[in-house]
């Protein structure tokens, strides 16, 4: 036992963060979206995108900045497909979020192999990375930024009324002169480039973009936002607490005990109770993934 | 979120109801050439190779059909619970538990005649599929969560449970790959070597046709089948007329568990003879674009199922003799997927309003025939 509690300490509440950060990301991403009525299952696919976007822009421009901007063009481009997808188009969206999904896994490997010449991975230099700002590369603090602009915009801005209009009731949004279609592509692609900016932290923390790392992240940010009520200050919470796990988990690697499946399980397990309703019921947005038609009078 | 079912209405609508397959299919070969050429690859060539690596030869034949049976199945798990208006994206964590059921069973049982063992790993892997599903429609029916986060959920909790269970020494054969004891010989499925002597397509093959056979039985001609399309249709219709939704949530994410873990034990039984971890991922999920493209339709199933099996096996080919990783298939498959879900789309794009043109050109043609 005194090894499970010899692993309490700075270190792991720094861990706890690191983790935490590209679920944050991608919570407030799918955030946006699910209250605006869009179904976001495709947050793995975007963050991959974004982590090889960011990753493969900073190794060739040797300026991360731009690769971080370029995480979140492109993460925000996916949104956009995902938003024609299913609002131009009316695809189901959670279909288009599977096929984004796929897109994601396919297409960033196929790149990395085209531009890196048969490679599946590949390392970033020392200037192709973040400074450290204290403890943590900046995406951290903008991390924390972005949930509490998410917050403050949904909850006290006249726009994020509507917002939050549209995901309930958007016949009476369109009624009080919202467009409806239009504030869910915006929201739409707001998630995209969320979760581009959540999939570019990984390659800048661990130092190289290799094939599949987000490895279901992207799920676990959405059960994030499940767990947390589909709010952005609930999300970061579970987003913290699921962080607090992966790191548990991977301290205690080594040092026997527990086998660490156990913690990796937590946060699927946590989400399927959350949605049954015996721990106080999570609730989806009323009009989530309802394609929305304008009475026409013909 | 309620599917859409199109109104049939005679042979004229079916045949029009491939259209959109089609053109999906023309559609993604057209951007997936455009990617190729953005590379600087020769979308041909490519095309060639795909060709001949899944068409050309009897080996690849065999190939593209020992790549498509786990398709038919997990295929035919989105189709059925899709027609109970569900939609079960867990084909890939109930494939992994009847997977490792199968090599539990297959492992441990022994002294058995083939025929009886096989069979009783096949049932042991579809039961433990089918209870893995029963989950997420019980959740669904009982408390009404949604079963597509649940599903998703427990396809997460699925991989990691085997992959602790791999590791303990009652299944694990000695080593450092987390893999198990290789099963008996005699719960393993035969291969049909007489097509290709090296190839990994199995008897397993010939029970994904009979199961597109029994569920087409079963969704056409039997009661089941009909209140299982009706709940899907219209819930608050059915349960009217007394027909009972939770029951038939529950019974079409067990089928379609069933099915899926078949589909494990047919890559364990016929193809690895063990079980791994990581199990190959990713049959789960390519089962939604085999549903979607083959309509939900049993046979549909069938023919989507051998034409991504004919995409695998051609990719592998690509991957081996050019530049272009087999990834691409990856791609393409994603956009298939987004055409089909854009049906609105390709209605749009004027071809339908082709159709409907050449049939009222065909109708007047008969109409003018009477009156002569």
């Amino acid at each position: 036992m005194n090894d499970i509690f010899a692993v309490f300490g700075v270190s792991l509440l720094w861990a706890t963060v690191r983790k935490s950060v590209p679920l944050i990301f991608a919570s407030t991403g799918g955030f946006f979206s699910e209250r605006a009525g869009v179904i976001n299952i495709g947050l793995e696919g975007m963050m991959l995108f974004g982590a090889f976007s960011g990753a493969i822009i900073s190794v060739t421009t040797h300026n991360p900045w731009l690769g971080i901007a370029g995480a979140a063009v492109v993460g925000g481009m996916i949104g956009y497909l995902h938003a024609i997808a299913t609002i131009t188009l009316r695809a189901n969206q959670i279909i288009s979020g599977v096929a984004i999904n796929m897109l994601g896994v396919g297409a960033t490997i196929f790149l990395c192999q085209v531009c890196m010449g048969g490679e599946r991975s590949f390392s970033l230099g020392p200037v192709d990375r973040l400074p450290l700002w204290g403890p943590f590369i900046p995406l951290v603090y903008l991390a924390l930024l972005v949930v509490g602009g998410a917050f403050v915009f949904c909850y006290f801005t006249i726009p994020g009324l509507r917002l939050r209009a549209v995901g309930e009731h958007p016949r009476a949004a369109d009624t009080q002169g919202v467009n409806v279609n239009r504030t869910r592509f915006l929201a739409v692609i707001t998630s995209g480039v969320c979760a581009g900016l959540g999939g570019a932290y990984l390659p800048f923390f661990s130092g190289s973009f290799t094939k599949n790392m987000t490895s279901g992240q992207g799920f676990i940010a959405l059960a994030a936002l499940i767990f947390g009520k589909w709010n952005p200050l609930g999300a970061l919470a579970a987003c913290l607490l699921f962080g607090f796990a992966d790191a548990f988990q991977e301290s205690l690697q080594g040092r026997g005990g527990l086998p660490s499946q156990i913690f990796q399980v937590i946060p699927y397990i946590l989400t399927i109770v959350a949605l049954t309703g015996i721990i106080g019921r999570s609730t989806p947005p009323s009009a989530l993934g309802k394609h929305y038609e304008r009475e026409t009078s013909k | 979120m309620k599917p859409r079912v199109p109104m049939k209405t005679g042979v004229e609508s079916k045949l029009s109801g491939l259209l959109p397959p089609l053109v999906s299919l023309l559609l993604a070969a057209a951007v997936s050439a455009v990617i190729l050429l953005l590379v600087g690859e020769n979308p041909f060539h490519i095309g060639s190779v795909m060709l001949s690596g899944s068409l050309g030869s009897l080996r690849s034949i065999a190939n593209t059909l020992e790549e498509a049976t786990p398709l038919i199945f997990t295929g035919l798990c989105v189709a059925v619970a899709l027609k109970c208006g569900l939609f079960n994206i867990g084909g890939e964590g109930q494939l992994v538990i009847g997977a490792f059921a199968a090599a539990w069973v297959g492992v441990k049982l022994t002294g058995l005649d083939p025929v009886t063992h096989v069979t009783v790993c096949i049932l042991i892997a579809g039961l433990a599929g089918a209870l893995w599903a029963l989950i997420a429609g019980v959740l669904k029916a009982r408390f009404g969560a949604h079963e597509v986060i649940n599903t998703i959920m427990l396809n997460y909790i699925a991989f990691i449970l085997t992959n602790y269970l791999v590791t303990l020494p009652y299944f694990k054969k000695p080593g450092q790959i987390p893999q198990t004891f290789d099963i008996a010989p005699s719960a393993a499925l035969p291969r049909l070597s007489f097509l290709y002597q090296y190839t990994r397509l199995n008897i397993g093959f010939v029970l994904a046709i009979v199961a597109v056979i029994l569920v087409y039985v079963i969704l056409e001609k039997t009661r089941l089948g009909f209140e299982l399309k009706s709940v899907g249709f219209n819930p608050t219709a059915s349960r009217a007329s007394g027909i009972s939704v939770v029951r038939n949530m529950v019974i079409a994410m067990a089928i379609g568990g069933f099915l899926a873990g078949m589909a494990g034990s047919e890559r364990v039984l016929g193809v690895h003879r063990y079980f791994i971890s990581p199990f190959p991922f990713g049959y789960g999920f390519a089962g939604i674009a085999v549903a979607l493209l083959g309509r939900n339709n049993p046979f549909g199933v069938l023919l989507a199922a051998i034409f991504f099996g004919a995409l695998a096996s051609g990719g592998a080919q690509v991957d081996i003799e050019t530049h272009v990783p087999r990834e691409l298939v990856t791609v393409i498959q994603a956009i298939v997927i987004l055409f089909v879900a854009c049906e609105y789309l390709v209605r749009r794009m004027g071809l339908m309003q082709l159709v409907d043109l050449m049939r009222r050109m065909g109708l007047r043609r008969r109409g003018a025939g009477a009156h002569e």
